[in-house]
């Protein structure tokens, strides 16, 4: 359908870039969502204000921007700290871990939100039936409310995967070589810029409808044996 | 820190501002006035008319906002000896004109889905009041089904209104000078890496945070009837003794 003159295969190597990043920053941001979560819902004060700040912050500034600030802030300013102590050091980012980070920085923030709303969705009694047969708040909280946590947190947590693998698109701004830089590159070479863009289009395409279906999958899993109205 | 280039690039970083803020409001007009009819063709039982509409939307939600910039900016190149015999060549040769048109098409694909759930959330009892009064058609969708559906989507299109405000950002990777365009091209020149990305990232913060306050308002203002009347309890006991 497409006629790449030989070009194809950096598409695909860009895909495959594109899909281990993704799944790398998913993990993190899981990480960091129930950390979040964790804060949020938690009676710590400090816990709860820094879980607060992180997801009202992340969530008022563009990623493209966050992307910047963290490959391009962090460097400097741990080198400029470094000087005021008297230290000489070089740091660079490698852009395929700076890109896991920030995309699972993120999205942490919003995997924050999905978990709390799943720990919330968990009816009352349950904890508290745990607490009242000697489990400790630890016990109870991996035995009962964690896995009652996931079935709600699925829905969530597949939307959040869609936005990220297309946020991914963003990180070729800071040179990391996936699917769109691929493109980019390859455009160079052959001339055909619509040609290019609109077959890594048909791929994000792809993994969406592909995404869409195993959503769709993992959700009947999760929900077997609930009993629908 | 150096607050000195923080003071000095914030006129230039409010222009750039100043662009981010019309490209939004001009996509977002435009594209509210695109989503509603492609909303309507969404939900029509014939496929003629929702087959495209559902084709068009899958497309813009399932790709990243940076494919669609570059395939109308970049990819418009490939199709030149067409658009210059059409006379069209000199509109997608500038980035303003290809950012704008591609800010619009993504933000009415996200907006037609949008009110689409709020079309299919209108109580089918109002429907049915209307046409028992005789509506159909065009006056039905006018004076029913539309107000309410807006109501029912204000929610979920604020939303949208900041993702599309955040998303504009991306126009700096082809070249123009947004609020993050005009941030690159000072940190290019100072190196004051985080000063100006982290003055560019608050003015952000606080646009965004500035549009979920007015949509809460007109939420608040909107649905004044369906909320329960504040009664004072003295002013209560005095009318009832």
């Amino acid at each position: 359908m497409f006629d790449l003159k030989g070009y194809g295969w950096m598409l695909w190597e860009g895909l495959s870039i594109t899909l281990m990043v993704g799944f790398c920053s998913l993990l993190l941001a899981m990480v960091m969502g129930l950390i979040g979560a964790w804060g949020k819902l938690s009676r710590n004060k400090a816990a709860n204000l820094t879980a607060t700040t992180y997801t009202t912050v992340i969530r008022g500034v563009p990623e493209l921007l966050l992307l910047l600030i963290i490959f391009y802030g962090t460097p400097t300013l741990i080198q400029n700290t470094a000087e005021q102590m008297g230290f000489e050091v070089r740091l660079d980012f490698n852009p395929f871990i700076a890109g896991i980070l920030t995309l699972g920085f993120i999205y942490g923030a919003f995997a924050t939100e999905v978990f709390r709303g799943a720990f919330l969705a968990i009816p009352k009694g349950q904890g508290e039936a745990a607490r009242a047969m000697g489990m400790s708040r630890m016990l109870a909280f991996r035995r009962i409310l964690m896995p009652q946590m996931w079935r709600f947190a699925l829905p969530g947590l597949g939307n959040v995967w869609m936005v990220l693998i297309k946020a991914t698109a963003l990180v070729s701004v800071i040179g990391l070589e996936e699917l769109m830089r691929k493109s980019y590159i390859a455009m160079g070479a052959i001339k055909l810029p619509f040609t290019l863009f609109f077959a890594a289009a048909m791929m994000y395409l792809a993994i969406t409808a592909v995404s869409m279906l195993g959503q769709r999958y993992v959700e009947r899993w999760a929900n077997r044996g609930i009993r629908r109205a | 820190m150096d607050w000195q280039i923080i003071v000095d690039s914030i006129p230039a970083l409010l222009e750039g501002m100043g662009l981010t803020v019309q490209l939004t409001l001009i996509s977002l007009v435009a594209g509210f006035f695109l989503a509603i009819p492609l909303g309507v063709m969404r939900l029509s039982s014939n496929p003629i008319f929702s087959a495209p509409v559902l084709g068009y939307v899958f497309f813009f939600r399932g790709t990243p906002l940076l494919v669609q910039i570059f395939l109308i900016y970049y990819g418009s190149g490939q199709f030149r000896p067409f658009l210059q015999e059409v006379g069209l060549w000199e509109f997608f040769r500038e980035a303003y004109f290809c950012a704008l048109l591609t800010l619009i098409l993504n933000t009415a694909a996200y907006t037609t889905e949008i009110f689409r759930g709020g079309i299919q959330a209108v109580p089918h009892g109002e429907v049915e009041a209307a046409r028992a009064c005789g509506m159909s058609g065009f006056t039905l969708y006018r004076r029913i089904i539309l107000p309410k559906a807006l109501r029912l989507a204000l929610p979920a299109y604020s939303n949208e209104v900041v993702f599309l405000f955040q998303s504009t950002s991306l126009v700096s990777i082809i070249t123009l000078m947004d609020l993050t365009g005009v941030a690159r091209v000072i940190v290019a020149r100072t190196f004051d890496v985080y000063e100006i990305y982290i003055t560019a990232g608050l003015m952000y913060l606080v646009v965004t945070y500035g549009i979920l306050w007015v949509f809460r308002t007109v939420e608040f203002k909107l649905s004044g009837h369906l909320r329960d009347r504040a009664v004072d309890p003295a002013e209560a006991l005095k009318l009832h003794p």
